[in-house]
């Protein structure tokens, strides 16, 4: 497989390990660009590429941009506050607004579950999902694939912990997909109250004991509490998640003496993570920062080429 | 359709021309001192290495070979998918060195104008020189070769195929009607 043949990229869930494939090692590629002085290619000159965001964010949003920007796009920047969001505009107007204007390519995170999958149906620029709700945010996905590839040299036959708040999680939601199409043993491990419903149709093993999920394991992804969204009674104190849910040292000794500790940001430590593993030997984090510019890359060049889509998602 | 298959090179007429073409490099450069050769991806990879393996046994030096990716670099992205080829292997810098491009067939010169402007980018060489086992004329950018194995008279209709024993298992070149 030399290309992919969609228009936009919206989920992990209905890709094929195929375009998995060719999107982590066409991202592979593009990391020696930016190893470069000059981190300039000219593919994507003349290009248009809205960033569209209803949600708060700094490393999506700007690892986008540079993306574009290091492959000569042009890049415009629509958030909520400032613009005729908040005048009442509709998402729809917004979205056929912008795209009047000549836009070749939307990036769209949004609060709500699908929205991308909306604006690529009455859209005919390219979309790419940067979140949507607690549903899949699948650059994240492809970029930490794209870490444990360049770590361990495979994904195939790994097992794969997610540690913390699954059911609020796009990320989870990415990499469970991600994973197991690439043929990952998908651990998951967190308080009963953020597991989310009807877990036994995912393809993962749960585990309620974080030592006895941790046993063997080539990779930890460990997830973000999202305390804006802990007022609700999940657990009863910060502290008891901590203690029960957090990884630190002492418990990393079960899993692999090679494993890799990973976290998609923005990080709470001391609470899911302690200092000490954040910034210690087994942590990928800042690599996985790295590597989501040469995702994004990937996905842009791959997007934007001519001769037309060969049907869509 | 019919299609017509013509050899116009055998192995013996690839190295006899592989090795004038080495030489002719040496002399233009004086030597193999701050030469590199460099492959365009992914066909003119195969050639560079035999050319460098070719100079560095004339030389009794070893001359560093590197492939470059050109695909970002093309002017036909909107007419063509995008498609994806591997990295630029380049283990050394192009800074001052005397480069010797690689391609196996010379045609409209685009390819070779997306391999300078790689290049570039990269560093800034002394020299860019380009070599190519087959030039078959209809060039659409002024770009001319510096060491040409064969020049071949061809219609735009037909099609020149080189084999390398490398990746095909024998060395030929071929018109394809």
């Amino acid at each position: 497989m030399t290309q992919l043949h969609r228009k936009d990229i919206l989920g992990l869930q209905d890709m094929s390990s195929e375009e998995i494939q060719l999107i982590l090692d066409t991202a592979e590629s593009y990391k020696e660009i930016l190893s470069r002085s000059v981190k300039k290619v000219p593919i994507l000159r003349g290009k248009s590429i809205c960033t569209l965001f209803y949600e708060n964010s700094t490393r999506t949003r700007c690892s986008f941009e540079l993306a574009a920007k290091i492959m000569s796009a042009d890049t415009t920047a629509v958030s909520t506050a400032g613009s005729s969001i908040q005048k009442g505009e509709s998402f729809k107007d917004t979205l056929l607004t912008l795209e009047a204007m000549g836009m070749d390519l939307f990036v769209i995170r949004h609060s709500a579950s699908g929205a991308p999958h909306f604006a690529a149906k009455i859209l005919k620029s390219s979309v790419i999902n940067a979140g949507d709700g607690m549903h899949e945010h699948p650059t994240q996905g492809l970029l930490d694939m794209l870490t444990i590839r360049q770590n361990k040299g495979r994904i195939e036959g790994l097992k794969v912990l997610i540690v913390g708040d699954i059911m609020h999680s796009r990320v989870a939601r990415s990499n469970i997909w991600g994973l197991s199409k690439m043929g990952a043993h998908v651990r998951l491990c967190g308080p009963r109250t953020l597991l989310p419903a009807e877990i036994e149709k995912l393809p993962v093993e749960v585990y309620d004991n974080l030592d006895m999920a941790l046993e063997d394991v080539d990779v930890v992804n460990v997830l973000r509490i999202q305390l804006e969204r802990m007022n609700r009674g999940f657990f009863p104190s910060v502290r008891e998640y901590s203690a029960l849910f957090g990884i630190n040292k002492d418990r990393l000794r079960r899993a692999k003496p090679d494993v890799l500790v990973m976290h998609p940001g923005p990080m709470n430590r001391g609470i899911e993570i302690t200092p000490d593993v954040a910034d210690g030997e087994f942590a990928v984090i800042t690599e996985q920062v790295t590597n989501g510019v040469a995702v994004r890359m990937a996905l842009l060049y791959l997007l934007l080429g001519g001769g037309g889509h060969v049907g869509s998602a | 359709m019919n299609v017509q298959v013509t050899q116009v090179m055998d192995n013996n007429e690839i190295r006899r021309a592989l090795t004038r073409i080495a030489h002719e490099i040496i002399e233009r450069n004086k030597g193999a001192q701050n030469l590199v050769i460099i492959g365009i991806q992914s066909r003119g990879v195969p050639m560079a290495r035999r050319l460098a393996k070719l100079i560095s046994e004339i030389e009794g030096t070893q001359v560093p070979v590197g492939s470059l990716n050109v695909a970002l670099y093309r002017d036909d992205f909107d007419k063509r998918p995008a498609r994806t080829i591997s990295a630029s292997d380049i283990p050394f810098d192009v800074t001052d060195k005397r480069v010797v491009l690689v391609d196996e067939v010379l045609y409209t010169g685009r390819t070779t104008r997306a391999a300078l402007d790689a290049l570039m980018d990269l560093g800034r060489p002394a020299v860019v020189q380009l070599a190519v086992l087959i030039d078959r004329g209809h060039r659409e950018l002024p770009i001319r070769a510096d060491y040409v194995g064969k020049n071949l008279p061809t219609s735009r209709k037909e099609r020149v195929d080189v084999h390398w024993m490398e990746t095909h298992g024998e060395d030929a070149v071929m018109i394809v009607k």
